[in-house]
């Protein structure tokens, strides 16, 4: 088991603010101070989207993000080059996000090595099966000091949860409800129902969850249970209506 | 001619009897297998675990052949082509999937998944379509047995695909532009995907080609592996001999292609043929030759050869057919590229046009634009006088008679 920044963020007495945000959006250059601001508005940990064409999994929202920071310029290379020196100033965990067809083009090993050079603590893959990453990929992202966070739904079966929370190091993604990426605004019965079940398995790895956390209320919901909670298509859309400034604002609303 | 299947084994045979078909854990090779998101797993393994078992019962495989003969109007013909064999100086046959209810081998796919669909519980049909012709093959099966259907298509290519959005709008389905990325076939694939995470419990997704997670491509290849069975049977019957020398047939994802050869795989005496579109030419930048432009990686759930660029985007190909318009191949034939079982050529737009109107000329038969790709294959290859080359004639041409208009400015 790796003891990275992520393990140590878990083990604080409060409930976990994670943010999600498409690197290179709104402008290429904009990365960075996106994650200085989010750090200084007291957001506990980050998820760098780094930008896929075809990024099944997501909303309208990522994946118009996703669209424009490609077409900003934004590559895996460039992803890295703006992240070279940012543990300079930030210290809470980073998170990269990734479809795993860019990550196979740059090589798995050479991107691993990468991360762990900058100081990425953890990545996720929402398309690198669990089964195919303990066979092929576990030991490398050991060998690097990354935790690899694998998603669990409302349709996952209490068998399978368990065997993810086997192969998982870090804290599992409970994703909120059976849809892609956006914002809800509001959480009902079936999923307080399923945040009640997956904690009542009590599981090795704390569980985050996200897709359709939106607002301090349904933040409020998710972690009634959970020990955190991301946030992911509401701030792309608020980072679009207001802007990198208005972040603090941002994060005041949710808790 | 009535196809003979035994009653244990699923249609299409035993899996994993050779070298070149799924392996139990749904690779061919190094390609294949299923890259999806957690949120549609338990979907693609309930069918998994399933699909054979099904395609094994009596009373599936009753009613899907009886389908395939009543409502498709199977067998197809095995056509000897007398004039263009003379013009060639070899013997051709053309496989006459063309002359299949809705004018395609589509129809082969969408009404076995139709029926595994019902006996999975669903309710509720999604698909994706370029072109349109595996659309209306969805809409058609739907319409068929009453099922709910919802088609994703390009903004782009509903624009350009008229008169095949209007059919599945009559045949009852409702068809949503996919307005994402590139707004053709890959992203409307992609719509359908998100479709399936958001009704993970009544939905069914129709995949048109053989291409996505394991175990679509089997199931595909499987459904559509009556085009070769046939021709077994049909060669016997004209020529003495079950199996040809050339097997030849046009891939975009490549159903029509795994249908055709899947009899022959194991078959070494018989040559492999796979014809992708060139576009306006190789090095053009506009082109949909995969397994010249791909590199491995994945795409819609299996690792495949794919075009792309070096960061590992997925690319826009570009054909002037629409149905080879696909920036992927299924995982199959990446594998029979890669071994070298399987020969491919390259097509352009302009000599897949001059086959199309040549066949139109020299058989009375006008053929979809796709299938033209692959009977250009005689202008670049010289057969013996003696070979037996069978030709998927994969559709008519009914769909594409805009585009011939247009450039031949008739
Ligand atoms: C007539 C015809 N042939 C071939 C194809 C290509 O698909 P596949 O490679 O799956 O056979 C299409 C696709 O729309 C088609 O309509």
């Amino acid at each position: 088991m790796t003891t990275n920044r992520i393990h140590q963020k878990l083990q604080e007495d409060k409930k976990i603010l994670s943010i999600y945000f498409t690197a290179g959006y709104p402008r290429l250059e904009d990365t960075v101070s996106i994650i200085e601001n989010l750090q200084n508005s007291g957001v506990d940990m980050l998820e760098i989207g780094l930008p896929f064409s075809d990024p099944l999994a997501d909303g309208p929202t990522i994946q118009e993000s996703s669209t424009q920071a490609l077409k900003n310029g934004m590559t895996t290379n460039e992803l890295f080059k703006q992240l070279k020196d940012i543990r300079n100033s930030v210290h809470i965990p980073l998170i990269i996000m990734g479809y795993f067809n860019p990550i196979m083009q740059y090589g798995v090993e050479a991107f691993c090595a990468k991360c762990a050079e900058i100081g990425i603590d953890g990545l996720i893959v929402p398309d690198l099966p669990v089964d195919v990453y303990e066979e092929d990929y576990k030991s490398l992202f050991e060998k690097y000091g990354l935790a690899n966070i694998f998603l669990i739904t409302p349709q996952t079966p209490d068998e399978r949860i368990r065997y993810i929370d086997s192969v998982s190091d870090g804290f599992i993604y409970m994703v909120s409800s059976a849809s892609v990426t956006g914002a809800k605004s509001t959480f009902g019965d079936v999923q307080k129902q399923y945040f009640e079940r997956i904690h009542s398995l009590q599981l090795k790895n704390p569980q985050i969850v996200g897709f359709g956390i939106s607002n301090a209320d349904t933040f409020e919901t998710a972690t009634n249970r959970a020990k955190g909670a991301i946030i992911g298509s509401a701030f792309i859309k608020f980072l679009n209506e207001k802007g990198i400034d208005a972040i603090p604002e941002f994060v005041q609303s949710i808790r | 001619m009535s196809a003979t299947i035994n009653s244990i084994t699923p249609i299409g045979g035993n899996a994993g009897k050779g070298a070149y078909h799924v392996s139990e854990r749904g690779y061919y090779g190094e390609f294949g297998g299923a890259f999806i998101p957690e949120m549609l797993y338990p979907n693609v393994e309930e069918l998994r675990q399933k699909y054979l078992e099904v395609m094994s019962e009596p009373s599936f495989k009753q009613e899907f052949n009886k389908l395939l003969k009543d409502y498709v109007g199977r067998p197809s013909p095995l056509y000897f082509a007398k004039r263009m064999s003379e013009k060639y100086e070899t013997r051709i046959y053309l496989k006459r999937e063309d002359l299949n209810h809705t004018g395609a081998h589509k129809i082969n796919n969408t009404i076995g998944q139709i029926l595994m669909a019902r006996r999975l519980g669903k309710t509720r049909i999604i698909a994706e379509t370029g072109a349109g012709q595996h659309g209306v093959a969805t809409a058609t099966v739907c319409a068929l047995t009453g099922m709910e259907c919802v088609v994703y298509m390009g903004e782009i290519d509903i624009a350009r695909q008229a008169p095949n959005v209007a059919r599945m709008k009559m045949l009852g389905a409702e068809v949503r532009p996919a307005l994402s990325g590139s707004r053709t076939l890959k992203d409307a694939t992609n719509e359908a995907i998100r479709d399936w995470i958001n009704n993970p419990v009544d939905t069914h997704y129709i995949i048109g080609s053989a291409i996505g997670p394991h175990p679509y491509p089997d199931m595909v290849t499987r459904f559509q592996s009556v085009i070769s069975e046939e021709i077994r049977a049909q060669l016997l019957e004209q020529e003495g001999r079950e199996n040809p020398d050339y097997v030849v047939a046009c891939i975009g994802g490549g159903s029509n292609a795994a249908g055709t050869f899947y009899h022959f795989l194991d078959e070494e005496d018989v040559n492999i043929i796979a014809v992708e579109a060139a576009g306006k030419g190789i090095d053009s930048g506009e082109s949909a030759a995969t397994s010249v432009l791909g590199h491995q990686g994945i795409i819609h759930g299996c690792r495949t050869l794919l075009m792309q660029t070096e960061d590992g985007q997925i690319t826009e190909p570009y054909s002037i057919s629409a149905g080879l318009d696909y920036p992927g191949v299924g995982p199959m034939h990446a594998h029979l590229f890669k071994s070298g079982r399987a020969e491919f050529k390259a097509i352009t737009d302009s000599d897949a046009m001059k086959a199309g109107l040549q066949l139109c000329q020299l058989e009375g038969i006008i053929p979809a634009i796709e299938s033209s790709h692959a009977l250009a294959v005689f202008e670049h290859q010289k057969f013996g006088k003696d070979d037996i080359v069978v030709v998927a004639l994969s559709g008519r041409g009914d769909k594409d008679l805009n585009t011939y208009i247009d450039y031949f400015s008739l």
